[in-house]
């Protein structure tokens, strides 16, 4: 008996290396994406009250099932706090994960992850009572300042007041919903995280009215999704999803108007859908991978403003996340 | 071996592999070697797939700069520190809350173990109220309500409660005023140091005299007045030499004085209050374990009931204390990780939340920290246990 355990345990141990090398293969074969997701931030990553997910990242992995699979709703998101969502990764829990994190070179060299690119250039701000009458960053020497564990905005907090020669009282907490409660209830004075964050918690709190953004933005919040390192041909594939997106609205195609594009005479347009070249396929993909993100996650446009833009409830006008064409920072390389 | 008794000739030799000692031996070598195998396995393994994927390893983090800051911290500490400063802190701030914890539990739980034998019928059922009531509700629930129900409800710091003495309480936390030595205090604080030397003295010779003479002394008397009423003559003659640093209302906080976090306060009481009902049952178990008989036969000598208690009972009902006390001590030092709940800053929330999140150094963070909570744990038990084998009972 003893022996046999033994050898299982072996046959366990050495079977289980690294399951990164194949995602693609694994989530064909799954038939489902497994998405690591914010389950807590209105715009980015929420479930509503029937349990349908919505939000700028949770559209990313839609975009990536459409892409892989063929289908938008063949994704299980997976809520994940900011302390816990490396090691998901990591372990192979989810397949990417797309919750509003920042692109850093540690993050990039250390812990084995890759960020496939940017979709949504952000910085981190504050937010404090009116009553207060604080109306810059600069008067908040020796405030305490309600924040969330193991992200860049703890970091970037502690860094800005000691550059501004300021003392600080920071609370921390484990989840952004923690924080914000005990920022709601005056434990702090201010609640920091990134400027889009702080839009949505807003509308959250007891009287949201009675709350202000401050001016400054302290640091640059490049927020995009992440992959395991070594996998370069899913790396591949999720930065394209994210690309067919940005050309899509560049190109004018919606998910309205993407079946007559599909007999536009535009080259590059014929090329991003697939009817001229074999663009997909060099992917792993098929013909149609973005034909069936923009049909049904639609361009990056469109999901912007369906949930951080205008029409959403958060209102964040497109600043720099306008198309590069039209004075923004998003920039998608052509496909061909 | 057995002599073969038709022909008297002496048995086959036994080859060796069928010799049970030989044997028992080379499967001992061969599950060892098995053991060793797996263990270098996994590692090898857990090193090959971290290396694959990318993943920093070994322990050169340590030295780097942490850059995030920690609300309280009893050594220096600033974002510019490392994270072994880190590592630091937050074991301190564990152990802080842990030896507060246990000196306040065991003090709740001997008086509400001891009120659950009381004759007084309320004293007996409200002290029965309290643990079945704390007892049956998790931890968890309990740490959450003292900080969202309970201390978050506290006012602004702006219409702070003030206590009398210069203290304040608001939802940012307690503030109290911080002493402040000055010139002729140290002569208190020596006459504080003499009065214990002095007692510990006298209490000896005491009971020396006592085992010869039968003769009792004063001690608690004499040792009150050296130990309390010393210092203080000399603290009044010096002219009170003892400032004090009073909390003040700044613009965004009070400044000054000692500050105590809500957060601490929380984890403090719900430790203290949940483990005390613990105790309170291994405290009733402890004086019930102790027969009626022994009660019967100090008062047949002529011992009144407060010296029975204190010569007889108690000493017989610490032998059965002392294992689950212990056990409750260590329940409480590993139930302090609940910290994370509520944002204070112990080991956990540092060390295995902020720490590894940054470097993603998940083994060797984690391992360091299950050898930190392993050590605290061996480190209680073993106390515990001197102390158990000092007051075990004497067989002659």
């Amino acid at each position: 008996m003893k022996r046999i355990v033994s050898v299982i345990a072996l046959a366990v141990m050495f079977g289980a290396t690294s399951a990164s090398a194949q995602t693609l293969k694994t989530v064909k074969d799954r038939g489902i994406l497994n998405c690591g997701s914010n389950g807590s931030l209105a715009g980015f990553g929420l479930p509503d009250a029937q349990g349908k997910w919505a939000g700028l990242d949770v559209d990313l992995c839609r975009a990536v099932a459409a892409a892989v699979l063929g289908d938008d709703k063949k994704v299980k998101f997976v809520p994940l706090s900011a302390k816990d969502r490396f090691t998901a990764l990591q372990s192979g829990e989810v397949d990417v994960l797309a919750r509003n994190t920042t692109w850093t070179s540690s993050r990039d060299t250390q812990l084995g992850l890759n960020f496939a690119g940017v979709n949504y250039y952000d910085g981190q701000g504050f937010m404090v009572r009116k009553a207060l009458k604080v109306n810059s960053a600069l008067e908040l020497g020796e405030a305490s300042v309600c924040v969330q564990q193991g992200t860049t905005t703890e970091l970037n907090l502690a860094d800005y007041f000691r550059a501004n020669k300021m003392k600080l009282k920071t609370v921390t907490f484990a989840t952004a919903n923690e924080a914000v409660k005990a920022y709601d209830s005056g434990r702090c004075d201010a609640y920091t995280t990134d400027a889009s964050g702080l839009y949505a918690e807003r509308l959250r709190l007891a009287n949201a009215a009675d709350h202000i953004v401050l001016p400054e933005i302290i640091s640059k919040e490049p927020l995009g999704p992440a992959v395991r390192h070594g996998d370069d041909q899913w790396f591949d594939v999720v930065k394209w999803s994210l690309y067919a997106m940005l050309n899509a609205e560049e190109l004018g195609i919606t998910s309205a108007n993407v079946g007559e594009m599909a007999k536009s005479d535009n080259p590059d347009i014929k090329r991003l859908l697939g009817s001229e070249g074999n663009y997909g396929e060099q992917l792993g993909l098929a013909k149609d991978w973005a034909v069936n993100i923009i049909k049904q996650v639609g361009n990056y446009g469109e999901s912007f403003d369906r949930n951080v833009g205008a029409g959403s409830p958060l209102k964040i006008d497109r600043g720099l996340n306008k198309l590069w064409s039209k004075g923004g920072l998003q920039y998608a390389p052509p496909v061909r | 071996m057995s002599i073969d008794l038709r022909t008297g000739s002496p048995p086959a030799r036994v080859p060796f592999y069928n010799d049970p000692k030989v044997r028992s031996i080379a499967y001992q070598v061969a599950l060892c070697a098995v053991i060793v195998f797996l263990v270098y396995g996994a590692a090898s393994n857990a090193i090959d797939n971290l290396k694959k994927a990318n993943i920093a390893s070994g322990f050169g983090f340590w030295n780097q700069t942490a850059g995030f800051d920690i609300s309280q911290s009893m050594i220096a500490y600033s974002n510019l520190s490392t994270y072994g400063r880190a590592f630091w802190v937050g074991l301190c701030n564990t152990l802080l809350v842990a030896a507060i914890g246990i000196i306040f539990a065991t003090i709740l739980g001997f008086i509400i173990g001891i009120a659950r034998l009381s004759k007084n019928w309320l004293v007996n059922k409200a002290a029965s109220g309290y643990v079945e009531t704390i007892r049956n509700i998790p931890l968890l629930l309990q740490l959450l309500f003292w900080y969202n129900a309970v201390l978050k409800a506290l006012p602004d710091f702006r219409d702070s409660l003030s206590i009398p003495g210069g203290a304040f309480l608001n939802n940012r936390g307690l503030f109290l005023p911080e002493p402040i030595p000055q010139t002729g205090f140290s002569f208190a604080v020596m006459a504080f140091c003499a009065g214990i030397v002095v007692s510990t003295g006298y209490h000896i010779w005491a009971r020396k005299r006592q085992e010869k003479t039968g003769q009792q002394a004063p001690v608690f008397l004499v040792s009150l007045g050296l130990i309390v009423g010393v210092p203080l003559i000399v603290f009044l003659a010096a002219g009170l030499p003892l400032g004090f640093d009073y909390p003040r209302a700044g613009k965004f906080n009070m400044a000054g004085g000692i500050e105590i976090l809500p957060e601490f306060a929380a984890l403090l009481f719900g430790l203290s209050i949940y483990t005390a009902a613990f105790i309170a049952e291994v405290v009733r178990a402890g004086i019930r374990a102790v027969s009626h008989g022994q009660t019967e036969a100090a008062y047949s000598l002529g011992l009144r009931a407060q010296p029975t208690l204190r010569l007889v009972v108690v000493p017989q009902a610490m032998r059965v204390i002392i294992p689950p006390l212990t056990s409750q001590y260590l329940n409480l030092t590993k139930n302090s990780t609940l910290a994370v709940a509520i944002g204070y800053p112990d080991l956990v929330q540092i060390f295995t939340g902020t720490v590894l999140n940054q470097t993603g150094q998940a083994v060797e963070v984690v391992a360091i920290t299950m050898a930190v909570y392993l050590t605290i744990s061996l480190a209680t038990s073993l106390l515990m246990n001197f102390y158990n084998s000092r007051i075990a009972l004497v067989e002659r």
